[in-house]
């Protein structure tokens, strides 16, 4: 009797490691993610013990979405496009771009969503613009991406060289529309944003444009044999990181009130490194856009212990600079090892 | 078979390639669940053929009927839609996505219009069993080996309504069990009427699977033959188009027995894990030791643990009595230990350098940043390299890229010559040349050995190991099984050895 | 005749003649150089003066991308050493003095090549891609540099200091003999060297320069402390130039103009064959479009516009699909960095057939 409970017992461990080495053989590129979610844990944990928990409160979390929706949403996009083994420099500024242009927009008299339209149509462009050049001329996305940089950010000053208030009410209550529920609350843009992030994990993992994206970063060329279709795919995921950056120039106008030429500079950087720091491999092929949600949540966390603690924000691009390095080490460790084990 | 139609027959096909023509008014047929092999030397056409038939390179004349029908394919996928797949040499599948969608993807199955990873994994499992495959279809594809992965590409192929597969020397990374089992696949699917065409260098492989042999030479068809009614000799001759007499047979230098001489390089109990457990190599002056071994068998980890390439776990090399460090391949080839690697491309040649930098490279790089060699002296050198080795075209300043493989595999001979070495471990030196270079490579081995150079010399083909060398050392599964003269060998003999006990019994 | 115009520098030089022809004629005195009290001044001269801190960032950039590597981190050492220089200097009881200048300049220097040193670390030794392993050191950077002087802008008034942007050796301005002597010695070092060679096989392949007993980690490792140096030396030049080190403007950009330069001047980011003529030439033509720009009334902060121009331009003419419509490429694969054949390439190709055929 007990020997068959035992046996049992042994059984279902069996069952369960088997289990577990099946989840782990699917899903070893999810590694850096999980390290990830550890860190954040970590920060939380850590923040909630030294500030005597004053930290981890439904309001500060709240506001950890609502102050990083813009990031998130340039996350997402740029998201894509590393998963292709590419890289969008452009983003931040689209971003200043499609905001001023926004503002700029409705300072005139133009209807908000004639605005809308207009903003996340020219951060599409320029993805656009980027996406060709890379696809049908073969440049670098490094390069290509930094046309696309130098045109909005320039663009962005032929709009105007300062910054503009915005009056427009429909633009301004995504910011300022707070849904509760008891101390939690969430805006219209952190909505926006969560929304981007489901659309972005449906589409990369459900559809065959997801899966052709990680095709692309897998090797392009099996890709192509496959008869996949790689050209268009390449081009797209562009043009979702420059809508995504009229996305972010919308949200980010909402949230500061006005549009700002100089938005935005170095935010690109916040992005790359959010991404990788969520799991995202730089050379394509690996990562998940629930890692990068992470790599956001890591990043404002930190940004926001640091104005928790009134420590100068020189310290934030210092950390996050340490905690790309510690994440890439981590990365180059699971690439090493699995190279070794071939 | 001859009297039915063709399943696939291209008549007058002429690719080009600016005015040099690949192809040039060529025809070939397939019949339907024929074994069909494309036989060459490199740059005769064989894969510029490939791609025309699949869809990769329009024809720039000439037509493809596909069941007497004229077809013209805008790309492979639009080939693959006609049931013509190929899976390639190495293999292009993407080693981040799971098993099951490197069978499906491009045709996945859904549910509710959305993709259905379960689904898939359910077909891809179907399918790979039905290959005799047992793998989680959900597991990722760079996890298994580079042989699993080739029948991974192979599952994908036949899991569409293919009519025609094409298979781009499919062997090359496999072992013999592997061999086989591609085999049996092989012959299954023919039963079932595919036509399939079989690349290969391996002369063994085409005669024991092929049906019929079409040979190319040059850009132009040299024949349709069938094999069994095609010898051998007369295949390579077609292939080459002149007599295979100027081996050279090598002089033997005679091992000395006499106990107590020392090996010029002696290595004892080296090991590198997971390739190679300990074993013992002695290398006299002027000798050549052939390695005889299938891939995995810890030929190539052997070439490197002796060429400082990848460290040692265990065990010591001495150099004329001398215990070494072979840390790095700069301190090997400081010791005048050199090596060249299987994989030319990667590993060797520099192809946007000139055939005279490849040439000085290593020679600049053992004198260091600051000494730099003369410009006349660099040319003075590579000059003599590329005459004595007979490099074509013989301009120094040529990209090296630019070369045939066999004149690559010669500079790479020549950087490694230029530092006068002691001991040349090469790796492959003969893969994927055409067979004038490989005998000219051959006998320049032995040439060299005759000089007082000792050379490792490893291939894959048994009857080159016996030929190049005066002693074998045969390799399985990492361990040292023997080391013979060649005088006392065959090739029977030799591949009885190097196979596996089991298979030493029929 | 017909091979001039594939030279690899031909379009990078035409642009450039282009750019000062379309100059001189919009404004006359563009050309003009005139002499004042012993020292030259005019439209060339600034360009050449100003293009110094460009200049220097660029020439380490090309070594560094012939090693198949990018350094983002260029402007952040900038920051950092622009930040050093003027801590030092405002620290001391004497910030007029050669000595405490002196001093500065080569603690700024010295922490510039510690952070070059900490860059080829990551890429050589630890083998991060070189894209990421900046990326550290860019976001870093700036912070560090923040720190350093506490948050402020620091602003010092030192005659010497000032002199290394604002001063002439004889006739003409240090800033511009700084760059030159970058430049010959970095020239000087690859021709009469085998460091050129070296690299460009590093930049090729690692694995088979490795193997062929090239020290490929020692090349690495190099060319990122080069850049960090000379990027360091950029650093002083701009805050010499402003005389206060602003964490944040400095060097802001630069390795993005920087990483063009190269390109212009006809260096492949994906490594091996570089020039570094080119990349003199590229600067020039970004500091003179520059010039161009500010004369034509537009407003500096537009100007990134232009340049997105010129890189859609040039790196569209780089490409194979337009060279190929225009008939430049003969064959994939044929169109080598390196001169072509001239008359052995038909012997080379009958030979060949013969050989073959033999």
């Amino acid at each position: 009797m007990t020997a068959t409970v035992t046996e049992g017992r042994t059984e279902r461990l069996e069952r369960v490691s088997a289990a577990t080495r099946t989840f782990m053989s699917r899903h070893a590129a999810m590694t850096p993610t999980f390290a990830a979610l550890v860190i954040l844990a970590l920060l939380l944990v850590g923040a909630e013990a030294s500030l005597r928990g004053d930290f981890v409160t439904p309001r500060t979390i709240s506001s950890l979405l609502l102050d990083n929706a813009y990031l998130l949403i340039l996350a997402v996009g740029m998201t894509f496009v590393i998963l292709t083994g590419g890289i969008d420099l452009s983003v931040g500024s689209v971003m200043a771009f499609t905001g001023i242009l926004g503002a700029q927009l409705l300072g005139s008299g133009v209807p908000a969503w004639l605005a809308v339209t207009v903003m996340l149509a020219g951060g599409s462009a320029i993805g656009l613009l980027i996406g060709v050049l890379v696809q049908y001329f073969d440049v670098q996305p490094f390069i290509a991406s930094l046309a696309g940089l130098f045109l909005a950010r320039g663009l962005a000053f032929v709009v105007s060289l300062s910054s503009i208030r915005v009056e427009d009410t429909g633009v301004l209550w995504l910011q300022q529309n707070r849904i509760r529920l008891g101390d939690w609350y969430i805006t219209p843009t952190g909505i926006l944003a969560l929304v981007v992030v489901a659309l972005a994990a449906f589409t990369l993992h459900l559809t065959r444009f997801g899966r052709t994206v990680y095709a692309i970063g897998g090797n392009e060329q099996s890709a192509r044999l496959m008869g996949l279709d790689v050209a268009r795919t390449k081009v797209a995921v562009y043009v979702i990181s420059g809508f995504c950056g009229g996305l972010a120039g919308l949200v980010l106008t909402a949230y500061s009130g006005a549009g700002y030429p100089r938005n935005g500079i170095g935010t690109e950087l916040d992005a790359i490194a959010a991404v990788v720091i969520g799991g995202t491999l730089l050379t394509g092929g690996r990562g998940y856009v629930l890692g990068t949600l992470v790599g956001v949540a890591v990043f404002g966390t930190i940004k926001t212990i640091i104005s928790f603690m009134g420590a100068e924000q020189s310290w934030m691009q210092i950390i996050v600079g340490a905690l790309l390095l510690l994440f890439i080490v981590i990365q180059r460790a699971i690439v090493a090892r699995a190279e070794r084990r071939r | 078979m001859d009297g039915a139609l063709p399943l696939l027959e291209l008549t007058g096909a002429t690719v080009r390639f600016g005015a040099d023509a690949a192809l040039d008014d060529v025809s070939f047929r397939m019949f339907p669940g024929e074994v069909h092999s494309l036989m060459g030397e490199n740059g005769a056409g064989k894969s510029t053929l490939i791609k025309a038939i699949t869809g990769v390179l329009p024809l720039d004349a000439g037509t493809l009927t596909l069941d007497g029908t004229p077809v013209r394919f805008a790309g492979p996928h639009d080939a693959q839609r006609a049931g013509i797949s190929t899976v390639y040499q190495e293999v292009e599948l993407l080693p981040n996505l799971s098993v099951a969608e490197n069978v499906l993807l491009g045709r996945e199955p859904r549910r509710h219009g959305v993709l259905s990873q379960r689904l898939m994994r359910e077909r891809a499992r179907e399918i790979l069993l039905d290959l005799g495959l047992d793998l989680d279809p959900g597991s990722a594809l760079g996890s298994h080996p580079v042989a699993v992965q080739q029948l991974v590409a192979i599952a994908r192929a036949i899991s569409t309504d293919v009519r025609v597969l094409v298979l781009d020397e499919p062997t090359s990374s496999l072992d013999l069990d592997e061999v086989a089992e591609l085999f049996r696949v092989i012959r299954e699917l023919s039963s079932r009427g595919v036509a399939i065409l079989f690349v290969s260098h391996f002369l063994d492989q085409v005669y024991e699977i092929c049906d019929r042999v079409t040979v190319l030479r040059d850009g132009h068809l040299v024949g349709e033959y069938l094999t069994r009614q095609l010898l051998r000799i007369d295949l390579v001759q077609k292939m080459l188009g002149r007599d295979v007499s100027d081996f050279k047979a090598r002089r033997r230098v005679p091992v000395d027995d006499e106990p107590g001489t020392e090996a010029f390089l002696s290595a004892r109990g080296i090991a590198s894990a997971p390739d190679l457990t300990p074993v013992d190599v002695d290398l006299a002056e002027g000798e050549v030791v052939g390695v005889a071994g299938l891939l995995g068998s810890g030929r190539t980890a052997l070439a490197r643990a002796l060429t400082g390439v990848s460290r040692l776990e265990a065990g010591i090399v001495r150099i004329e009595g001398t215990p070494v460090d072979l840390d790095s391949p700069r301190t090997a080839i400081q010791l005048g230990v050199v090596y060249s690697s299987e994989n030319r491309l990667a590993e060797g040649i520099l192809g946007e350098l000139s055939v005279l930098e490849n040439i000085t490279l290593s020679v600049q790089a053992q004198r260091g940043v600051l000494r730099r060699m003369r410009p006349a002296r660099q040319r003075e050198l590579a000059q003599s390299w590329v005459e004595a080795l007979g490099i074509r075209p013989a301009d120094l300043d040529r990209p090296a890229g630019t070369l045939s493989g066999g004149n690559q595999q010669k500079v790479l001979l020549a950087r490694l010559l230029a530092l006068a070495p002691r001991v040349l471990v090469l790796d492959e030196p003969t893969r994927g040349i055409d067979v004038g270079a490989k005998v000219e490579i051959q006998n320049l081995v032995g040439e060299l050995a005759d000089n007082g150079l000792s050379v490792v010399f490893i291939s894959a083909e048994l009857e080159e190991v016996l030929r190049v060398g005066d002693r074998v050392a045969i390799l399985r599964e990492g361990r040292l099984v023997d080391t013979l003269p060649s005088a006392e060998l065959t090739v029977d003999s030799l591949l009885a050895l190097v196979a596996s006990p089991d298979e030493q019994e029929d | 005749m017909t091979t001039f115009w594939k030279h690899r520098l031909f379009w990078p030089a035409a642009a450039l003649v282009a750019l000062v022809t379309v100059n001189s004629i919009a404004r006359p005195r563009f050309l003009s150089i005139t002499m004042r009290d012993g020292e030259l001044y005019g439209a060339l001269i600034d360009i050449l003066r100003n293009s110094a801190p460009l200049m220097l960032v660029a020439l380490g950039m090309t070594i560094v991308i012939a090693t198949r590597g990018i350094d983002l981190s260029v402007g952040a050492i900038m920051a950092v050493s622009g930040a050093v220089a003027l801590t030092v200097i405002d620290g001391s009881d004497d910030p007029g003095n050669l000595g405490t200048v002196l001093v500065a300049v080569a603690t700024a220097i010295a922490v510039a090549l510690v952070l070059g040193v900490w860059n080829g670390f990551l890429v050589a030794v630890l083998g991060i891609q070189p894209i990421i392993a900046t990326l550290v050191l860019m976001l870093a950077g700036r912070g560090v540099a923040l720190l350093i002087t506490g948050g402020f802008i620091t602003t010092v008034n030192s005659d010497p200091f000032s002199y290394i942007a604002s001063g002439y050796l004889t006739l003409v301005p240090f800033a511009l003999v700084i760059s030159v002597v970058a430049v010959a010695v970095i020239a000087l070092v690859e021709r009469r060297t085998a460091l050129g060679v070296l690299t460009e096989a590093v930049g090729i392949n690692p694995e088979a320069s490795r193997l062929a007993g090239v020290r490929s980690r020692g090349i690495v490792w190099g060319a990122y402390v080069l850049s960090g140096a000379l990027a360091g030396v950029a650093g002083i030049v701009y805050a010499s130039n402003i005389k206060a080190a602003d964490a944040n403007a400095a060097g802001l950009f630069i390795e993005l103009y920087a990483i063009l330069a190269v390109v212009l001047g006809g260096t492949s980011l994906a490594g091996g064959k570089f020039s570094v003529a080119g990349t003199v030439i590229g600067v020039l033509v970004i500091q003179t479009l520059e010039s161009t720009i500010l004369f034509l009334g537009v407003p500096s902060a537009q100007s990134p516009v232009f340049f997105a121009l010129v890189v859609v331009v040039v790196v569209m003419v780089q490409s194979k699909r337009v060279r190929g419509a225009f008939g430049m490429v003969r064959r994939p694969g044929r169109d080598g960095p390196t001169g072509p054949p001239g008359p052995s390439k038909h012997e080379a190709v009958t030979g060949r057939r013969t050989e073959v055929a033999a």
